[in-house]
């Protein structure tokens, strides 16, 4: 019997199916997000680990030492083979290698194996023989001595790298000088000016200076270089090493759980203070870390009050018509151009434009050498912001939007001017919904490359935009940047199957900054609407 | 009720004509007197022009981009809608409360001394003591007293509106507007807004706009009845409730229609 309280619709017209489809589609955005997180952190967070070394002994009689990295099926499919890190790049000529399965006759895992990190050639794998100050040689196979000995090295070192900053102080001050004098030469000083003599005469002194800087610095060097060591690879040749170019030695094979912890830690630490070395594929990141936190810092300063002002007018100012539409709907559009061509904009506009202006302005006896007219942290900043300030300029418009008339009319009423409402009342309560658009700003000029390697992005930066020469901000050099410092370790490098560990630790620690100062602003954010949003009633 | 024959009229309004954008008149010159430290009830159907009326004596209708307005509104004789008229000083000496309570997201002591705070008053001592008689004189200082530095959206809606007169008294206007300010409120604190209106004639003249007759009929001194932007009938509110001169009036008070 057919009720009639019975549904006709049909099950699609329930809105059933709706829900499932939304619900999978957002699984399916979430599942993604999470397994591209996953494998970025499996792969990232394990470069560190000391693994052990294992020494091969293979069919044909050689041996090799590596650490395991992964297996899968021949390409005739009839067994397994391993890849190993065999390292050693200057004896073998390749640090890494394909085994067959069947080709291995015994493996072990000697404990005497030692992992030496070079500045130079990436690591080697091999066993202590003996070390050589220069005059006496000694044979020993203990990790200790060879440790005392590295030790005692990196001390010299030390006392070494005071020279070089006593050097690049005096190369900065030579510098300023030639700077000066040029200055002196395009304003047509005459050659006999006691100011253009002092400058001479401070600069000949300097250059003194500097010579036995040099010399001392290179004599004590060949000193420390003296010390080496010698130690066998798997397959028994022989290497010497000169101990100053090592610059961590370990044998994981001795390690045991706890030292292995205390080593991931220190390697982690190392990675965030540490600068970068082997054309960036080793190392730390600091300077990339340090050049990405600073673009997005000045991109911030920028394109914030830039968006939020033009915002208010658009909002609050211009009378609404034709050419308000018009104008809102080109900056909804102007987020969406392909940011390369902010870049070639960057490029032209900022760079050879304002930058090339500025020099022929203030540094017209540098040229045809650019100060400003080359690509640097300024410009790239300047770039991003240009990007970003569509996001800011929408976001802060809707918060300003939404805003109920009864405030403005209350604040009106009580005899305040256009601008105090604005000031006192429509941007405090629009600051959260500002500050959604500037974290989204944020996080899209953080993941950014393409303008950049147009605007002043470099592979290495020869200094940091922050240091303790006057005027310490200096908005002109080149930096580092980690989505950039990917693109390069990872395409291209000369070694990319070295590199590759980097390539993963590097993405991790953009996506960590990402989430960092996303987290921070949005706590922020969370404060203020705590303060500013309705009760209801 | 107080002595009429004593009353002086504090706004005047001559031949008041109101469009709205694209020329819809909403008021169709409108001749009226408001006594001050009275009480003038606008009453009406939705739609008769009251609020406009209303919005015309702080020229908060100058916020609506291509309205217009004829004729004349005078203030203590001075012609608020004159070239020379500040319209912020104007604000000043003319409050108002709205329908719906919009205390502003701050704390209560802030939203009192917002109008002195925008006038440049620094003074601690002097915005202290305002604070206290204006929520005093909106009779909601027991209530708060203790809280003054809490945000003013933790308050109940009738608190709220409390508030917002607070807020305009605060500034020590001559006039007080309001906009049915009871509308979203429960008849319990309804009870207490009106409460406090009675209270507030003494020092205030009040204009308000309600739509409940009972409401007009037991706070206000005045009632003017307007409808489809005309004034109908204007007078003493005991007199337009027991003896309406006309038939409009008294269909709309006897609840016929509206």
């Amino acid at each position: 019997m057919a009720s009639k309280l019975k549904s006709k619709n049909k099950y699609w017209q329930t809105g059933e199916p709706m829900v499932w489809l939304s619900g999978a589609a957002l699984s399916l955005t979430l599942l993604t997000a999470v397994v591209l997180l996953i494998v970025i952190m499996i792969n990232g967070l394990g470069v560190f680990w000391p693994a052990e070394l294992q020494q091969l002994k293979l069919k044909d009689g050689s041996q090799v030492a590596g650490k395991f990295l992964r297996s899968e099926p021949t390409s005739d499919n009839t067994g397994l083979r391993r890849q190993y890190k065999i390292a050693n790049r200057d004896v073998y000529g390749l640090d890494f290698r394909w085994i067959d399965e069947a080709d291995i006759v015994d493996e072990n895992v000697p404990e005497q194996m030692l992992v030496l990190e070079r500045v130079e050639h990436g690591d080697f794998y091999g066993m202590l023989k003996g070390i050589s100050s220069g005059s006496e040689q000694r044979q020993t196979t203990a990790l200790s001595d060879l440790e005392i000995e590295i030790a005692t090295v990196k001390g010299k070192f030390a006392e070494l790298s005071e020279l070089e900053e006593k050097l690049i102080d005096a190369s900065y001050r030579m510098e300023q000088i030639r700077l000066k004098i040029m200055r002196l030469d395009y304003d047509k000083v005459s050659a006999d000016d006691p100011n253009r003599q002092k400058l001479i005469s401070e600069s000949e002194s300097l250059g003194n200076q500097f010579g036995t800087l040099v010399e001392l610095q290179s004599r004590r060097t060949e000193i420390v270089r003296q010390a080496t060591a010698t130690f066998v690879t798997a397959n028994g040749k022989e290497k010497e090493i000169v101990l100053a170019d090592i610059f961590q030695v370990y044998a994981p094979n001795q390690m045991t759980t706890g030292d292995k912890i205390v080593f991931y830690l220190h390697k982690l630490v190392e990675l965030f203070v540490g600068e970068p070395r082997e054309s960036n594929t080793e190392g730390g990141l600091f300077p990339a870390i340090f050049g990405t936190v600073m673009l997005i810092f000045v991109m911030s300063i920028f394109s914030f009050p830039l968006g939020v002002i033009a915002a208010v007018y658009l909002r609050e100012y211009a009378k609404d018509g034709v050419v308000v539409r018009i104008v809102r709907i080109a900056v909804n559009n102007l987020a969406g151009i392909p940011s390369i061509v902010y870049g070639i904009f960057g490029l032209g506009f900022f760079i050879y434009g304002i930058g090339h202006g500025i020099d022929s302005l203030f540094f017209p006896e540098r040229l045809p050498t650019p100060t400003f007219g080359t690509g640097g942290l300024l410009w790239a900043s300047l770039t991003l912001a240009l990007l970003t300030v569509p996001v800011v300029i929408v976001s802060t418009e809707e918060a300003l939007g939404v805003i109920p008339r009864e405030m403005r009319e209350g604040s009106y009423a009580l005899g305040a001017t256009k601008f105090q409402t604005l000031v006192k009342i429509l941007l405090p309560m629009a600051s959260p919904g500002i500050m959604t658009g500037l974290i989204l700003a944020m996080a899209r000029a953080a993941g950014e490359v393409a303008p950049l390697m147009i605007t002043g992005v470099v592979k290495l930066a020869p200094a940091l935009a922050l240091d303790g020469n006057f005027p310490f901000l200096h908005l002109d050099r080149k930096f580092m940047h980690l989505g950039f410092h990917i693109y390069d370790i990872g395409f291209q490098s000369p070694n990319v199957e070295a590199a590759k560990p980097m390539v993963f630790v590097t993405t991790l620690l953009l996506v960590l900054i990402v989430l960092i100062m996303s987290s921070v602003a949005i706590r922020l954010r969370n404060k203020m609407k705590k303060r500013y949003t309705f009760g209801t009633f | 009720m107080t002595d009429h024959t004593t009353d002086t009229p504090i706004i005047k309004v001559n031949d008041l004509k109101f469009y709205y954008p694209g020329d819809a008149r909403a008021l169709h010159g409108i001749d009226l007197e408001v006594q001050e430290k009275q009480v003038t009830a606008l009453i009406g159907p939705s739609g008769c022009g009251k609020s406009t009326m209303l919005r015309c004596f702080n020229r908060m209708n100058d916020l609506i981009d291509g309205c217009r307005v004829e004729g004349e509104v005078l203030i203590e004789g001075e012609s608020i809608y004159a070239p020379s008229t500040d319209v912020i000083e104007l604000r000043r000496q003319v409050g108002m409360v709205f329908q719906k309570s919009n205390p502003f997201p701050k704390s209560i002591f802030e939203n009192v001394i917002y109008g002195l705070r925008i006038a440049g008053e620094t003074d601690r001592n002097l915005l202290a003591e305002r604070v206290e008689s204006s929520l005093r004189a909106a009779a909601l200082w027991d209530e708060v007293k203790d809280r003054l530095n809490e945000s003013a959206l933790g308050l109940s809606g009738g608190q709220m509106q409390r508030l917002c007169i607070a807020r305009a008294i605060a500034v020590n206007p001559k006039v007080i507007l309001m906009d049915e300010p009871c509308s979203a409120l429960d008849p319990k604190s309804t009870a207490r807004v009106e409460e406090t209106i009675k209270e507030l004639r003494r020092d205030y003249t009040i204009v308000i706009v309600t739509h409940n007759m009972q409401q007009a009929s037991r706070v206000s001194d005045y009632t003017a009845f307007l409808f489809e932007g005309n004034l109908i009938e204007y007078g003493q509110t005991e007199q337009l409730f027991v003896r309406p001169q006309h038939k409009q009036t008294e269909d709309y008070i006897t609840g016929r229609f509206g």
